[in-house]
């Protein structure tokens, strides 16, 4: 019982990661219908960015909060600036185009800022400055550490505040309207393209939050982390109802938890046939299945033909 | 996608060796001006890259063997012989080893020292065996290289099995694990070693609580981690690479996994401490190999070499061996003649810089040693040098 807690604490805190990532995905989807592939590469960059902060700023004997605070703030400000850039210089060009083509091409940024980030980091894993001593708690038989208890607490915040920002400020409601019909919109007054623009900069900057997570988290980064991270979130967002923000935070913790107890138990389900280096398969698994039975996704009301 | 590299290195070796064959198959006897006959072997590692540092020490090793020898004058079947040393860079592609190597053959080598790296040394046997040339390798561990069943493979440094064997063995005797959990990121090399260090600690009554796997790409272990938790292990060893590792030990203490973690060469890195941070602190590690002070012949090697080519990477004191047996090889079938040499290197008995230089049937160094690591004050302290195998019988 106390493996399977484990498992489950395990499971939300990697979830809690997804579904931040997952909100850039579906709030960019709401608006324009389109699948921001280059969202996993801003993470990475956030990672990066904060690495890059820290090891800057770490020897110069600042206060501790505040490094930290300048590297987050510092990886936020690059990938919202990041977000809104892909957006105006590979996005919006074609945003009458076929949907393919926007697809192609968020396949084509996420390959250059791969190649950009490998250009300036290198292809080495980048270790992330131990910054906070790791403590760890234990109830009923599971260990969780000061480091994962912030991860699922700031990703909560953050979409809490997200929802706030969505359903009960201007922005928010010029956002909604944006999403329904952008003419519409316009003739109300608001300008899509710059909702548009602050809403890709809304998700880099959860983004980059995730990415720090991850960077914090497992020690490390790399350049290649964002392609694997990205796609995750993708399930995640598939798997709640893309194009739903709350879908987006259901569908990261869920796919964190089946992906926690799938590694977990496959060895003993299959008498070892399948070990846990399948622990990847599931998301994909779910990916499937939904796209196969359920394309609006648990919580989207949405018709399937915009899937 | 796959396709295409290989059908072009294979264009590319038909062409070769259409140029080949239309060049005539002369054997040139080249001599040096005062009379003494060349004698070309061939030296590959990567010279350029990330490994290039390494490269050139394993460049550097061989050289200073063949200028040694130069110097003091070598006699090969009553004719007196110049050896030169050839220089290839396979900048650690298997696919540049191929070709690297098809090269040094149509410079009729008589021997090859290398390559640096098990990727580029495996491809490239085939070519040397093809051409029945003899190739000694200074650092490549992987178990295939020798398992192939090439009369042409040796090498210098111990392999992998025997890493494995020492591994298990340490596990179970020294660090005193009854329970042992294995995880191996399912490449050739994880997966060889971590199978070996299974069967070593089976063999010295250990018990295997658990065999998981993750990829050489993953950084989550967490679910793997916890499963081992409930199964509860004195140590868990991790056949990978660092970028791994490293998370894993950081993980293990985060779960509050109380279990030693042991790891091969592929952990045993600078890298490593810098990614695992405190985690390090429960780590131990294998190499292939002696630190340099352990040497028989390390101390008088390394004032040497540090004086012509500055200090020792790590495989030079190898290569320095590897290309001795080769020179050695020579004298003894009182020829260079590949097939002639070949027939000698197997019975080759000499003290080497490393240890006493002696092959196997296979081709494996005998008796190769194998040293343990563990981290202390943010560096990699050696805990324990464990020969391995048996030490061969002094001969000649």
């Amino acid at each position: 019982m106390d493996i399977f807690l484990q498992q489950i604490v395990n499971g939300v805190v990697l979830g809690s990661i997804y579904a931040l990532i997952a909100l850039g995905y579906t709030m960019v989807y709401g608006i324009l219908e389109l699948i921001n592939f280059a969202h996993g590469e801003v993470t990475m960059f956030g990672a990066m960015v904060s690495i890059a902060v820290l090891h800057l700023l770490l020897p110069s004997g600042l206060p501790l909060l505040l490094i930290v605070a300048l590297a987050v703030g510092g990886a936020m400000l690059v990938c919202m600036v990041l977000g809104a850039g892909i957006e105006r210089v590979a996005y919006r060009p074609l945003r009458q185009a076929p949907r393919l083509t926007a697809l192609i091409t968020a396949i084509g940024v996420s390959i250059v800022l791969q190649n950009v980030a490998m250009l300036i980091w290198g292809k080495q894993y980048v270790s992330f400055p131990p910054v906070f001593d790791v403590t760890r708690y234990e109830f009923a038989g599971a260990a969780i550490t000061n480091i994962q208890i912030a991860i699922v607490v700031l990703a909560l915040v953050c979409m809490a505040g997200l929802l706030v920002l969505v359903y009960r400020t201007k922005l928010g409601r010029a956002m909604r309207a944006t999403a329904q019909s952008p003419e519409l919109a316009s003739l109300m007054g608001i300008n899509p393209d710059r909702v548009i623009a602050t809403t890709f900069m809304i998700g880099a900057a959860l983004a980059a939050i995730a990415g720090i997570m991850v960077g914090s988290y497992y020690g490390l980064a790399h350049y290649y982390m964002g392609f694997m991270l990205g796609l995750k979130a993708f399930t995640a967002a598939v798997l709640g109802g893309i194009g739903n923000i709350g879908g987006a935070m259901l569908g990261g913790l869920l796919l964190g938890i089946v992906e926690s107890l799938g590694a977990g138990y496959i060895g003993d389900l299959t008498g070892g046939f399948l070990g846990s280096n399948y622990q990847d398969v599931f998301a994909f698994f779910v990916l499937i299945l939904m796209l196969v039975f359920r394309p609006s996704g648990l919580l989207g009301e949405r018709v399937g033909e915009r899937a | 996608m796959n396709f295409h590299p290989r059908i072009r290195s294979l264009t590319l070796l038909f062409a070769v060796s259409v140029l080949i064959i239309s060049c005539g198959k002369k054997q040139e006897v080249e001599k040096t001006a005062d009379g003494k006959l060349v004698v070309k072997i061939g030296s590959v590692a990567p010279l350029t890259g990330p490994q290039a540092h390494l490269g050139k020490d394993n460049d550097n090793g061989a050289r200073m063997a063949i200028d040694e020898a130069n110097e003091r004058g070598v006699t090969i079947g009553g004719q007196k012989v110049h050896f030169v040393l050839v220089s290839e860079d396979d900048q650690a592609d298997p696919r540049t080893a191929t070709i690297v190597a098809q090269k040094l053959v149509d410079a009729q080598v008589k021997g090859v020292v290398g390559h640096l790296n098990s990727g580029a040394s495996i491809p490239a046997s085939k070519i040397y065996l093809d051409a029945g040339i003899p190739q000694i390798s200074p650092s490549a561990t992987a178990i295939k290289y020798t398992d192939q069943g090439f009369k042409t493979a040796f090498r210098t440094m111990t392999n992998d099995r025997q890493q494995g064997m020492v591994l298990g063995e340490f596990a179970v005797k020294k660090m005193g694990a009854k329970r042992v959990a294995i995880i191996d990121d399912r490449t050739a090399y994880g997966q060889g070693l971590a199978d070996e260090v299974e069967k070593a600690v089976k063999a010295s009554g250990g018990e295997v609580v658990a065999r998981e796997y993750t990829t050489d790409k993953a950084t989550d272990f967490s679910a793997i981690l916890t499963g081992i938790k409930g199964k509860t292990p004195d140590v868990v060893f991790f056949g990978g690479m660092d970028p791994q590792g490293a998370p894993m030990a950081k993980q293990m203490m985060s779960l509050g996994l109380k279990a030693k973690f042991l790891g091969g060469d592929g952990v045993q890195t600078t890298e490593f401490i810098k990614l695992a941070g405190s985690a390090a602190g429960n780590v131990t590690a294998s190499s292939p190999g002696l630190p340099i002070d352990s040497m028989p012949g390390g101390k008088s090697f390394r004032e040497k070499f540090t004086a012509k080519y500055g200090p020792i990477q790590t495989y030079a004191p190898y290569a320095y061996d590897a290309a001795n047996a080769m020179i050695r090889a020579m004298v003894q079938a009182g020829s260079t003649e590949p097939a002639k040499v070949l027939a000698e290197i197997p019975k080759l008995r000499f003290a080497g810089v490393t240890g006493e230089i002696g092959f196997d049937a296979k081709g494996d160094v005998l008796g190769g040693a194998i040293t343990l690591y563990r981290v202390k004050g943010g560096k990699w302290e050696v805990v324990e040098v464990v020969q391995s195998g048996a030490a061969p019988t002094a001969g000649k």
